[in-house]
């Protein structure tokens, strides 16, 4: 192998499209996790349609994987493509428009045919329009290179034409010098017993990097060094995984066994299997038969006496609403994982929003505050997770932790946490040779104000609970007037007080000065970057919210600091509303994006220029 | 938890310190007492024990009972008595529900927790009336039948309790009436005994809204003559003086009565409770004249939660993760360095 000319960059993104049957979201984990294991850092995002197999060929149909891979560390998966691999003329017209000139395009000129751009919805020959004349573009005949390559070992059409995919990733770790180790090994484990595939699979992507090898359309192959990151064992995790892991981790530290009851939705549905694969750690997964009946079963579990925890996406929250009311009510340890998809009703449910934020603090009937808190990356929904659960347990209280389909797709690598080195979790419950007598079911902490958990199997400690009001002290039905409005704001308090057990608002950047950006869950990495590269000279700082009710207790005095605060979400206003009536004292700028995808670094730091002039 | 109760307990230990709030007279209050009845003969100890309820009058009970209880929300207690039972096998679960937290709003957890067969009882106190709202049609109530959103009568078809759970594939169905203390406590031991999804119907008189519904079954002067009660592996005989009894007629059952016409008592079928083939079982709970009651199912089939328990012990002998830390650093890793 002979590769004398490598250049050298920062940072590259890589896209690949095609149809939702060839085989994207695989080739572009595959690049992502071989970047990682050589010590980059990656951020990747996956965009896919709703539908599994929308008609082949047509704009509807097209999945794409974007991988951002960097020697410097990377919050975003990335603005715009340096290199986007197009494996059909309609995954080329729906992405083309993210391709500044002069990148490198490379297409399967097998899938460029007439009828093939004539279904994407093109008049002419896009590979012959002046305008391609703008771009690097390496013509590949994948398809028939990919059947040549594979001929004679016996493998059917069908499959062949299946490891395309393969050929092109093999392109593409030519382009940038990758070993393809980490993609054997991939391969091998998963068709390690179906011999033929595994080789059809590895003889297409070993075709596809001696072709780039070959051709002189790629006169050069780049390489991006590995990155400065902390020192550490490192894996790839992605978010909803990492939130499976979180509350596994939870449980494991609590000794309380986990219960997850859940209904499948996209983009939740990964957590749920992901418990599923678990059961040796005593965790015990129930795919209920309705949004309703998940909720139900996780607060039936919590009363006996388990950590429960509900997943699901916006629809499935509001269908929840009621149960979370009697979660409220009875006081009883329960996470609610609502992964976030673009609203209202059945809405854009692979792509991603910021819209139900309001449903989580405020969606219910009756006076019913619970703590809401957000996750702002693939590696924090591990913490978040574990440190809802911990609320839960140690406040006996219900949380709803608010994830987003980008978030939960998404993946980075992640630095290894050791269970030791994790916060113990102490949940408040009575414990076996308590005093019985002195039990009230309602009697609080003084500080916390939590009331202690007693569970079904304790002697003496029977008592009944329920969706009715209670009397503040003995838990005992009250329909006396003053004891519910003592009860109504003692919920309230109770949710206020979690402020004293939560870190800080971590400010990044200026420590005071011209502009705050203000943003909350998985806009992070984005806002952090474009925060960085503001030029405007004036002094930037960003606040980012992952506690979002309570609102960390120095909120307001970071707020002061600033000249300006500007509000940046993927909704049409939500967490300015809630922040214009807790902190009233400030005035916020609003920057709203609600077209099911995630911000872009370009329009943020527009954003950002333009208020630092005007200021 | 004991496993040996020591405790020898009496129907009132299992009678809390709330005040029971019924309407005078309501069936109810007989069941409330048979299922204090029924404890210390299942035998299992207090604080094992877990009241699970929806909304309605019914969804009550839980507070009058000395033990742990959970009034939930309308139609789903099934869900939550699932949840339960999940966390903590060891727990004798029992579920109080109506016709309207049942069969209406709950109707789909109803008919997914008889599906599942967890080892839940639910005693589903059947008025065909909605109390708690004062009086509108239910799921149950018969057609023609006048209610306060049916003044002209009802044009809604009713379900039959039994019917429907034995689609649903329960394993376990019991009837009885509300004015039967012994049978009914009888019947509880028998719900308690079997292990998956036991169902019980009663047929309870709600003396405001719908009183005497089933006064052409319950009335002294006919009950005898048109209830049926049948137990496994006796022929079905009922009667005043026991001698009817209800022969099979191809795909019916029908009423003979022995000594009349050649019948004798070896003619009249012999209830299977534990038959597989619901055929029988199905012909039984849509009788309406005799109208059948003790316990007409009962099939011993592996219950989901011994299924999810077997699969943890089974997986947790061959797995390659033994603590969270075996899994936080499994896969692919790399050391940055």
């Amino acid at each position: 192998m002979e590769n004398t000319k490598i250049k050298e960059l920062e940072k590259v993104v890589v896209k690949f499209v095609g149809d939702s049957g060839d085989g994207m979201q695989l080739t572009g984990t595959q690049f992502a996790g071989t970047s990682a294991f050589l010590g980059n850092d990656i951020a990747t995002f996956p965009d896919y349609p709703a539908e599994i197999r929308a008609p082949q060929g047509t704009v509807a149909g097209v999945s794409g994987f974007q991988v951002h891979i960097g020697k410097s560390q990377i919050h975003t998966p990335g603005d715009t493509s340096d290199v986007l691999v197009a494996m059909n003329a309609a995954a080329f017209k729906a992405h083309i428009y993210n391709v500044p000139k002069g990148n490198t395009i490379i297409v399967d000129t097998d899938s460029f045919k007439r009828k093939d751009w004539e279904k994407a919805g093109y008049s002419e020959d896009p590979l012959e329009s002046d305008d391609i004349k703008n771009y690097n573009l390496v013509k590949a005949p994948i398809t028939t290179m990919t059947k040549k390559a594979l001929e004679g070992i016996g493998l059917d059409n069908k499959s062949i034409t299946r490891s395309k995919n393969m050929f092109a990733l093999g392109i593409v770790y030519w382009l940038f010098n990758r070993p393809m180790d980490y993609t054997k090994r991939f391969l091998k484990g998963k068709f390690g017993k179906k011999e033929m595939v595994l080789e059809g699979n590895l003889k297409a992507l070993k075709a596809g990097y001696h072709f780039a090898e070959t051709i002189e359309a790629l006169p050069s192959s780049f390489t991006v060094l590995p990155s400065d990151m902390e020192k550490g064992t490192y894996k790839s995790v992605m978010g909803n995984e990492a939130t499976a892991w979180g509350f596994l981790a939870a449980a494991e530290k609590s000794g309380v066994q986990l219960f997850l009851g859940s209904y499948p939705i996209t983009p939740a549905t990964d957590i749920l299997q992901e418990v599923a694969k678990h059961r040796h750690f005593g965790a015990k997964s129930f795919q209920a038969e309705d949004e309703i009946a998940g909720i139900s079963s996780a607060i039936g579990a919590a009363f006996a006496g388990n950590l429960g925890v509900t997943t699901t996406s916006g629809p499935g929250l509001a269908l929840k609403a009621e149960a979370l009311g009697l979660a409220i009510m009875t006081e009883l340890p329960l996470v609610v994982v609502d992964v976030q998809r673009g609203g209202p009703s059945t809405g854009l449910p692979t792509k991603t929003e910021q819209s139900d934020l309001l449903q989580a603090l405020y969606g219910r009937n009756g006076e019913s505050p619970l703590i809401v808190m957000a996750t702002k990356s693939p590696g924090d929904c591990f913490d978040m997770a574990f440190m809802a659960s911990k609320i839960a347990l140690e406040h006996v209280t219900p949380v709803i932790l608010l994830s987003d389909g980008y978030v939960a797709n998404g993946s980075q690598p992640w630095k290894i946490k050791k269970m030791a080195d994790l916060p113990a979790i102490n949940p408040f419950m009575v414990q076996e040779g308590d005093n019985a007598e002195a039990y009230e079911v309602y009697q609080r902490d003084e500080n916390s104000l939590s009331r202690k958990w007693a569970i079904p199997g304790t002697a003496g400690f029977e008592h009944r609970i329920g969706g009715l009001e209670k009397d503040a002290l003995t838990g005992n039905v009250s329909y006396d007037p003053e004891n519910h409005e003592e009860m109504v704001k003692t919920r309230e308090e109770k949710v206020a007080r979690v402020a004293n057990y939560i870190p800080e608002l971590d400010l990044q950047g200026a420590q005071e000065g011209d502009l705050l950006i203000v943003g909350w869950g998985g806009t992070y990495g984005t806002l952090l970057t474009a925060g960085e590269e503001v030029k405007g000279g004036g002094k930037v700082g960003l606040a980012h919210f992952t506690y979002i009710k309570p609102l960390p207790k120095n909120t307001a005095e970071v707020f002061s600091r600033f000249k300006k605060i500007v509000v940046c979400e993927l909704n049409n206003g939500q967490f300015i509303k809630y922040l214009q009536s807790e902190l009233p004292q400030f005035s916020y700028e609003g920057y709203n994006k609600v077209q099911g995808l995630p911000f872009s670094t370009n329009e943020l730091t527009h954003k950002f220029n333009q208020i630092l002039n005007d200021l | 938890m004991s496993e040996n109760p020591v405790i020898e307990y009496k129907a009132k230990d299992f009678a809390s310190d709330q005040e029971v709030r019924w309407c005078p007279g309501c069936g109810d209050y007989a069941i409330l007492k048979a299922v204090q009845k029924a404890m210390p003969v299942i035998g299992v100890v207090k604080e094992d024990i877990v009241f699970v309820s929806g909304i309605g009058c019914s969804s009550r009970f839980p507070y009058y009972m000395d033990t742990y209880g959970f009034h939930s929300i309308h139609g789903r207690a099934p869900a939550i008595a699932t949840g339960v039972k999940l966390a903590n096998p060891d727990l004798s679960v029992w579920q109080i529900t109506g016709d309207g937290d049942a069969l209406a709003i709950g109707g789909n957890h109803f008919i997914h927790a008889l599906r599942r067969n967890v080892d839940i009882n639910i005693l589903l106190f059947n008025n065909r009336i909605y109390g708690l709202t004062k009086g509108q049609f239910s799921p149950t109530t018969s057609l023609g039948h006048k209610t306060k959103t049916s003044p002209q009568g009802s044009i809604d078809n009713p379900f039959n309790p039994g019917e429907l759970a034995l689609g649903a594939r329960a394993q376990f169905f019991a009837r009885i009436e509300d004015i039967n203390p012994r049978g009914m406590a009888e019947i509880f031991v028998e719900a308690a005994k079997h292990k998956g999804t036991s169902l019980v119907e009663i047929l309870q008189n709600c003396v405001i809204f719908n009183d005497k519904v089933f006064a052409e079954w319950t009335a002294k002067e006919v009950k005898a003559e048109n209830f049926l009660r049948v137990e496994h592996g006796k022929p079905m005989i009922f009667g005043k003086d026991q001698n009817k009894g209800l022969i099979q007629k191809g795909f019916k059952l029908e009423v003979v009565e022995i000594g009349l016409d050649g019948v004798t008592e070896d003619d009249i079928v012999v209830h299977d409770a534990h038959e597989e083939d619901i055929t029988l079982h199905l012909m039984l709970v849509n009788l309406q004249m005799p109208m059948v009651t003790g316990v007409i199912r009962s099939v011993k089939h592996e219950s989901f939660n011994d299924r999810m328990e077997e699969q943890i012990d089974h997986v947790r002998a061959t797995t390659k993760y033994k603590t969270m830390d075996d899994l936080l650093s499994s896969g692919e890793t790399w050391e940055i360095e």
